[in-house]
């Protein structure tokens, strides 16, 4: 069980603090969930150079730099290297799925967590308030962003169990709750060719969506398709490189809070995250019905 | 006449079938009489992996045995002293679990409270809330937070010396309560808010938080509401142990129990007891296991029930690393429940002692398990609450004998290394080697 | 009996928490401290979400909360009055016994769930299970409620005067539901009833003890077609 939180940015004069708010829903969240943490940022110039392509990747089997200099032989251009955490990210001027290619090739057991020319995903195992600092979340800046805290249910306590998933370009899934027919779902996609890097319930969840939107779903229509297929008690926040969607199963136990101003638009587990965000008090603020798909484009 | 033996059936060559055989032909009939499935008392009656399948090293050469009476074998445990201000205390490691007034008459809730305290343990209310007799007798009573909050109140939740907020149980991992409406009398259906004589529905999750996220919220509620005092425990059926038990510390519980498939309830569907929920002996490694590898075992307490049903199960719980245990059947049938002297009465009803298991219908001849005012008087709360005390006590005596003889002077100092099993199920299950060997299947020679 | 004297009432002091400074487990502490039959007033500034505001309270004093709470504001009430001036999280006055709680702005899931008795007034909307498995609890909405609300519910009063979700008194017992606006479906054993002269009265006193001055002849009764009271084989598509 966990906690997710996620904020949109309407006002282009707030993305200088996208990190520093997204610091105050995470550290609320701490308690829902202490085993794990990650982010998903998006459109963070240190992380997601304008022109160059972000693969951030865990476990990684060389430190930064030295991973840096693999992955660039790999690929024949310049590769820089950031180390946060058990995260290491790697920027060149090339398109996503090359400099993708290049990391897998170079660093053989290394698990991508995401690739892209606006997403960075940070995550790892430890508690939220110190894999905040370690990511210097604080300093982020960006246009839109989700954050998760984890309670491991089923599977172990491992930084490839952590979210956010993303397993798409410039996608990724936060997810609260508990999927009941995963397994077969997982099979069902691997026997399509889909390969998997967890036991994790969440990333049969992100798979699936990545596999509708490749195929020409838009985001609403993938998460309808999932809402039909996937049975389970589930709160899912998906952000794409354009879009932020929230959805919750047909009996919606699980908490979601939604607050919209002109300034942005924040989702969370519990309401007391959003308390950090300008303007809450003036927000309109809802719960989403079961089974509806609340979309926001940028 | 003398009735037909099997013996003679296959003397003419007839010959039952395995997968056809009489109970399941009788249940396969029930049905298309009915169009209702079986409901009934009690836990998973088929034979399963049990406590039997293990046994105890008692000391030899190479170890010492303490001499009976006279060198000290302790029983005591103190459960929740994690958070709560006062823990319990208590003089025996076997506890009674939770059964509703409303599933027992308030005779036999006495009965268990006199019991109970007069060797030191507690009690637990059941899905229908506390009563008077029950606080009155009960010298430590655990109060139940169920799906339904049947009953449920704050001066109660006071008034208990332990919460335990109840996921589910052994019999139906994942079901709700189960009261028929013959059993739902006046009394009954007060406590419980409900139209007499209804078949209550009962909710199988709780109403206002699902998942150890929300339930580590709702424990500070709890707490809040009690100011720190009181123990939480946290139950549920075994069913995936190592991640239930992980989730309920995560949660905050302060002692967690484990009821296996064993475990008896008052009135479920036969299919949902048999065939949902793994046996005690598969989830109590588990669980300890789970308690382990967070650091906890100890700390935050294990109580396990199920089929517990002799000081030689008790030992063995310990020793596999609980802290201690709890009964349900084995108390009722302490009381008296299914007493060979009533055989004629069980016959009037479709039963026979030794067989009867209908303690939904509420027309139990012991007066223990049934609401009607006639067959209640049968039951005598003083002489019931002295056979708990007495069956308690043997109960602790027998483990004592055993831990002594493996040199223990605590029944906690038992250990898994005392332990050996007699069958490849329970020595899977358990990690433990074939007698005789060192042999555990899965870990390789 | 003359009045020549009249009793000049004490003034209230009211004792000022902020929670910022103080905390949950502080403040809880202290109302539980307050002696028997007190009225003491208690305002609580910067609740900011905190959870458990106000639980277990059992005095008749009064407890106003300046912002927003989060799950089980005032939980297991009895005799306080409590007001949140803000929205509620998940399960406000969950298993009230008596009292008064109000909430100015929205409620979270499950508001009310299982109470036994008092007034929760929740002036804005309420979630899901809304009055879920009620057991004498009197609640007012001014919004809507949302899906499963009034499941199980047992005993007590439920108006809603706005619209209700899916599933409204799904296996409904003995309690009564009145909607002003639409239902978007009813729940199993859950059916429109006549509204006679003692309900018009019931929904026109409940109103009135919200504060509310809606028309209560626009209401529709709710309640249990009782066929689920006992199983029977022919009802077997509704389990």
């Amino acid at each position: 069980m966990c906690g997710i939180a996620g904020l949109h940015l309407r006002d282009a004069a707030l993305q200088p603090h996208l990190g520093a708010l997204l610091q105050t829903m995470l550290c609320q969240a701490a308690e829902r969930g202490t085993d794990a943490a990650g982010v998903g940022l998006y459109g963070d110039p240190g992380l997601n150079p304008a022109g160059q392509a972000t693969v951030c990747t865990i476990e990684s089997p060389l430190v930064a730099t030295e991973a840096a200099a693999a992955v660039e032989r790999a690929l024949g251009q310049p590769v820089r290297s950031r180390a946060s955490g058990q995260t290491t990210v790697f920027t060149a001027a090339v398109a996503a799925d090359l400099l993708e290619a290049a990391v897998r090739a170079a660093l053989p057991g290394a698990v991508v967590t995401s690739r892209g020319a606006n997403l960075s995903v940070l995550k790892g195992t430890g508690h939220p308030d110190e894999l905040a600092t370690t990511f210097r979340l604080a300093d982020a800046t960006g246009y839109q962003g989700v954050a998760h805290t984890r309670m491991a249910t089923e599977s172990a306590v491992t930084s490839t169990g952590s979210h956010p998933y993303s397993v798409g370009p410039d996608q990724c899934m936060v997810h609260n709750g508990s999927f009941s027919n995963h397994a077969t779902i997982r099979r069902e996609l691997k026997a399509e060719g889909v390969e998997f890097d967890s036991e994790n319930d969440t990333e049969v969840g992100a798979r699936f969506v990545a596999q509708q939107l490749a195929g020409g779903a838009d985001v609403e229509k993938a998460l309808r398709l999932l809402c039909e297929r996937f049975d389970g008690f589930y709160t899912l926040l998906v952000a794409t490189e354009n879009s932020f969607a929230v959805v919750r199963d047909a009996i919606a136990c699980k908490p979601a809070v939604v607050a919209e101003t002109d300034q942005w638009v924040a989702m969370a587990s519990e309401y007391r995250y959003l308390t950090g965000l300008p303007g809450v008090e003036n927000a309109r603020i809802f719960e989403p019905e079961p089974e509806v798909v609340y979309a926001w484009e940028r | 006449m003398t009735d037909a033996t099997p013996a003679d059936f296959a003397a003419q060559g007839l010959r039952e079938s395995a997968t056809f055989d009489r109970t399941t032909i009788a249940a396969i009939q029930h049905a298309a009489r009915t169009g209702i499935y079986d409901i009934r008392g009690g836990g998973a009656k088929r034979k399963l992996p049990h406590f039997d399948d293990l046994l105890f090293l008692g000391a030899s050469m190479s170890r010492y045995p303490l001499e009976g009476y006279r060198e000290r074998c302790d029983t005591d445990v103190v459960l929740g002293a994690r958070n709560a201000k006062f823990p319990l205390h208590l003089s025996t490691p076997v506890t009674i679990a939770g059964m509703s007034f409303g599933a027992l008459s308030g005779r036999a809730k006495e009965a268990l409270g006199r019991g109970a305290s007069e060797v030191g343990t507690s009690t637990t209310t059941g899905d229908g809330g506390m009563t008077d007799e029950e606080r009155g007798h009960s010298k430590h009573l655990v109060y139940q937070y169920l799906p339904s909050r049947y009953g449920m109140n704050p001066d109660h939740l006071r008034a208990a010396d332990a919460i335990e907020v109840v996921l589910g149980q052994g019999a139906k991992p994942g079901g709700g309560g189960m009261l028929l409406g013959q059993k739902i009398t006046e009394r009954v259906a007060g406590m419980r808010t409900l139209p007499v004589g209804v078949d209550q529905r009962s909710a199988c999750r709780h109403p206002d938080w699902t998942g150890p996220d929300d339930l580590a919220i709702k424990i500070g509620e709890l707490r809040e509401i009690t100011d720190w005092e009181k123990p939480v425990y946290v139950k549920v059926g075994a069913s995936r142990p190592y991640y239930d038990v992980k989730l309920a510390v995560k949660a905050g519980a302060d002692v967690v129990v484990v009821d296996g498939m064993q475990g008896g309830t008052a009135a479920t569907q036969d299919v949902f007891i048999e065939h949902v929920g793994i046996p005690t002996l598969a989830a109590i490694p588990e669980a300890v296991r789970a308690l382990q590898e967070m650091g906890v075992h100890r700390e935050v307490q294990l109580i396990v029930s199920g089929g517990v049903r002799n000081g030689a199960d008790l030992a063995k719980c310990m020793a596999l690393g609980a802290d201690a245990v709890a009964i349900g059947t084995a108390a009722l049938i302490a009381l008296g429940d299914n007493d060979p002297a009533l055989d004629a009465e069980y016959r009037k009803i479709g039963s026979a002692a030794g067989y009867y298991d209908d303690w939904q219908a509420g027309q139990d001849p012991a007066g223990i398990t049934t609401q009607d005012p006639e067959l209640q008087q049968r039951f005598d709360p003083e002489v019931g609450g002295r056979r708990l005390a007495n069956y308690l006590r043997v109960m602790t005596m027998e483990a004592q004998i055993i831990a002594r003889a493996c040199g223990k002077a605590h029944l906690q100092h038992l250990e898994p290394e005392d332990l050996v099993a007699l069958t490849i199920e329970a020595a899977a299950m358990t990690r433990l080697p074939l007698a005789g060997t060192s042999w555990i299947p899965g870990q390789g020679s | 009996m003359g009045t020549l004297t009249q009793e000049i009432p004490a003034p209230t002091v009211t004792t000022d928490v902020d929670l910022t400074t103080t905390s949950v487990r502080e403040l809880n502490a202290a109302l539980h401290a307050e002696p028997e039959g007190s009225t003491a007033a208690y305002r609580v500034v910067h609740p900011a979400g905190r959870h458990a505001v106000a639980v277990g309270l059992d005095r008749p004093v009064t407890v106003t909360v300046e912002g927003h709470v989060g799950y089980y504001a005032a939980g297991m009430n009895q005799h306080a009055t409590v007001e949140v001036h803000g929205n509620a999280g998940v399960g406000v006055a969950e298993n009230m016994m008596s009292g008064r709680v109000h909430v100015h702005g929205d409620a979270s899931q499950s508001a009310g769930a299982t109470a036994h008795g008092g007034l929760l007034v929740v002036d804005g909307n309420a979630a899901a299970r809304c009055g879920i498995s009620m057991k004498g609890v009197d609640i007012v909405v001014g919004g809507n409620v949302g899906h499963m609300s009034g499941f199980m519910a047992q005993a007590g009063r439920m108006v809603v005067c706005g619209d209700a979700g899916d599933a409204l008194g799904d296996s409904i017992y003995e309690a009564r539901i009145y909607v002003q606006g639409t239902v978007a479906s009813l729940g199993a054993d859950c059916v429109a009833k006549e509204m006679r002269p003692e309900h018009l009265a019931e929904v026109t006193d409940l109103l009135a003890a919200a504060g509310r001055d809606d028309d209560p002849a626009a209401f529709t009764r709710y309640g249990s077609a009782r066929t689920l009271y006992n199983f029977h084989v022919d009802n077997a598509s509704a389990y």
